[in-house]
């Protein structure tokens, strides 16, 4: 057991640090450990070097350095664009009598969207619609058209999800709301698109986008926020005045300059690495499929991130899977309700309009940059035996053909 | 067969919950004894009874064989549909009911969830109520045969 190789399937959930990344954060431990708002030698190299890693972001996204921000994480960037969004809106306007201000999500995001956005409806302050998607998670665009209305001020809609790994018409839902109402606010995380796709907001068209270290190879507790010249934000956070004003607090050099690396290289490698792992999730998914029966593939079969494969293996619960698949190597992860804080099956699953059973057998296995062919090979190898255990071992013998 | 516990986090920490299992839930997951593999023939069993739905995740069916005269539990059978407490736990309250030549019915249906959750060494608290329902199904069980008994 102690020797026994890992697999490690889970790349949606975080990824190891890049040595490359490790490397150019090293000085900024302990050598060039200075503030960058001291005015001093140590302070000015700090300073330029977070100055260097939003240069290097701005360049790879084509936006201004000034328009990069950063947060602790993906968290506090979707928080940031959503609360800081919605209260700039509220601040900016001249009279106290203006209609409730509306916005717009899915119910497939994640919880750091939606999260936020529930409590500003909580409060009264906003009013929300969250959109159904369809069978492959994608957005309905027509609905999403139909749902902009005069007070709309915030759409956030995800790049692409975390669970199922659909990538949503990000450029196209941008136009939609440009020909309705140009100052409509346009927020997507893009945490996990990032690695992958290309994020170019001039082509994208959104006006704020969240992205995080943990994603992509970088060091976790780092992320950025693009906003958008002229979107008023009000900050989350209020302190030292740093971040422009809209982020207080002293930067975390070590990790900006890492984040801004991590970035750079997975961009850099993005084309080749998804051509690669596109090769690895449909080989791993038609070979699961043919495999084991009654396994539906979730989420759309190729508008999907290159590294994701998310199943649902109907009369197998999902934490179980989980836990027999570890005990073989294999790090994967489920949204069975088992596993969650809530007790309750994913939400994302659960919006594409499948009965419990298919969250509650729900697989997800993201693949990373060490990942080979041979490594899927021991995943499908190793899973239909757990999972012929496993339903054994039910006496519930649901059917998607019922 | 001597088992080494860990500690496992028998008090709910909150939104931290941990998820470790203690060995014995682990022994009893990865090994489960006396569920039912194939489905059994008229007259193995006495009665049957389940617990739980998919809504919550957890289902439970268990299979009774009961002698008449002493009213003893001379076989229990189960399946589980769960995560793993679910299915360590049913084959832990197995386990117990079968112990000894198998316990009375009387006896049996004075197990507690809480004796289940001694004998694996601890569950997260958060997993005993939905999870932990062995008895429930027992107690199913036991009522289906005195109805066919009455017949």
């Amino acid at each position: 057991m102690k020797n026994m190789a890992r697999f490690y399937f889970d790349h949606a959930s975080t990824t190891e640090l890049d040595p490359r990344v490790k490397k150019a954060m090293e000085p900024y431990w302990e050598k060039k450990f200075g503030n960058p708002s001291s005015i001093y030698a140590e302070g000015r190299e700090a300073k330029a070097a977070i100055e260097t890693a939003r240069k290097t972001i701005a360049d790879l996204i084509s936006a201004r350095p000034e328009e990069i921000i950063f947060t602790a994480g993906g968290t506090e960037s979707d928080n940031l664009a959503i609360l800081g969004g919605v209260r700039g809106h509220r601040m900016s306007s001249r009279t106290s009598d203006v209609p409730t201000p509306h916005v717009i999500t899915l119910k497939i995001e994640h919880h750091a969207v939606l999260r936020p956005i529930e409590e500003l409806e909580k409060k009264g302050l906003i009013r929300a619609a969250y959109l159904d998607v369809d069978k492959n998670g994608l957005i309905d665009l027509a609905e999403f058209r139909k749902s902009l209305t005069e007070n709309t001020i915030l759409v956030s809609i995800g790049y692409a999800n975390n669970e199922i790994g659909v990538i949503q018409p990000i450029a196209e839902i941008s136009k939609i709301i440009r020909k309705f109402k140009k100052e409509i606010i346009f927020h997507t995380d893009a945490c996990q698109a990032a690695s992958y796709l290309e994020m170019n907001v001039q082509k994208l068209g959104v006006d704020l986008m969240a992205v995080n270290g943990s994603k992509i190879y970088g060091p976790k507790g780092i992320g950025f926020l693009y906003a958008r010249n002229g979107i008023k934000l009000e900050p989350i956070l209020y302190g030292g005045g740093q971040e422009k004003g809209i982020r207080s607090g002293t930067e975390n050099v070590p990790a900006i300059v890492g984040l801004a690396e991590a970035f750079r290289l997975v961009q850099e490698q993005r084309k080749k690495e998804s051509a690669r792992l596109i090769k690895i999730r449909d080989f791993i998914i038609s070979e699961l499929q043919k495999k084991i029966p009654e396994v539906v593939l979730n989420g759309h079969p190729t508008k999907r991130l290159p590294n994701n494969v998310s199943l649902s293996v109907l009369n197998a619960e999902g934490e179980s899977m989980v836990l027999y698949l570890d005990a073989k190597g294999i790090a994967a992860s489920t949204g069975s309700a088992c596993t969650s804080e809530s007790l309750e099956p994913s939400h994302v699953i659960m919006a594409l309009g499948l009965a419990f059973e298919y969250a509650h057998g729900s697989l997800r296995f993201t693949l990373g940059r060490k990942n080979t062919k041979k490594d899927a090979e021991y995943l499908i190898k190793t899973l239909p035996p757990i999972v012929e255990k496993l339903r054994q071992m039910s006496p519930a013998k649901f059917s998607r053909k019922k | 067969m001597k088992h080494k516990t860990t500690k496992a986090d028998v008090e709910d920490k909150g939104a931290n919950a941990c998820w470790y299992y203690s060995d014995l839930v682990k022994e009893h997951f990865f090994h489960p004894r006396n569920f039912l593999k194939k489905d059994p023939g008229p007259g193995k069993f006495d009665a049957e009874g389940e617990v739980g739905n998919f809504k919550c995740g957890d289902i439970m069916r268990m299979w009774i064989k009961v002698e008449p005269k002493t009213e003893k539990i001379k076989d229990l059978k189960w399946r589980t549909f769960g995560c793993g407490p679910a299915i360590a736990s049913t084959s832990a309250f197995s386990e117990m009911v079968l112990a000894k030549g198998g316990l009375s019915i009387k006896e049996a249906l004075k197990i507690k969830p809480g004796e289940v959750v001694k004998k694996l060494g601890g569950v997260p608290s958060r997993k005993i109520h939905c999870s932990v329902m062995a008895d429930l199904a027992f107690k199913k069980a036991v009522e289906n045969y005195y109805k066919k008994a009455k017949k």
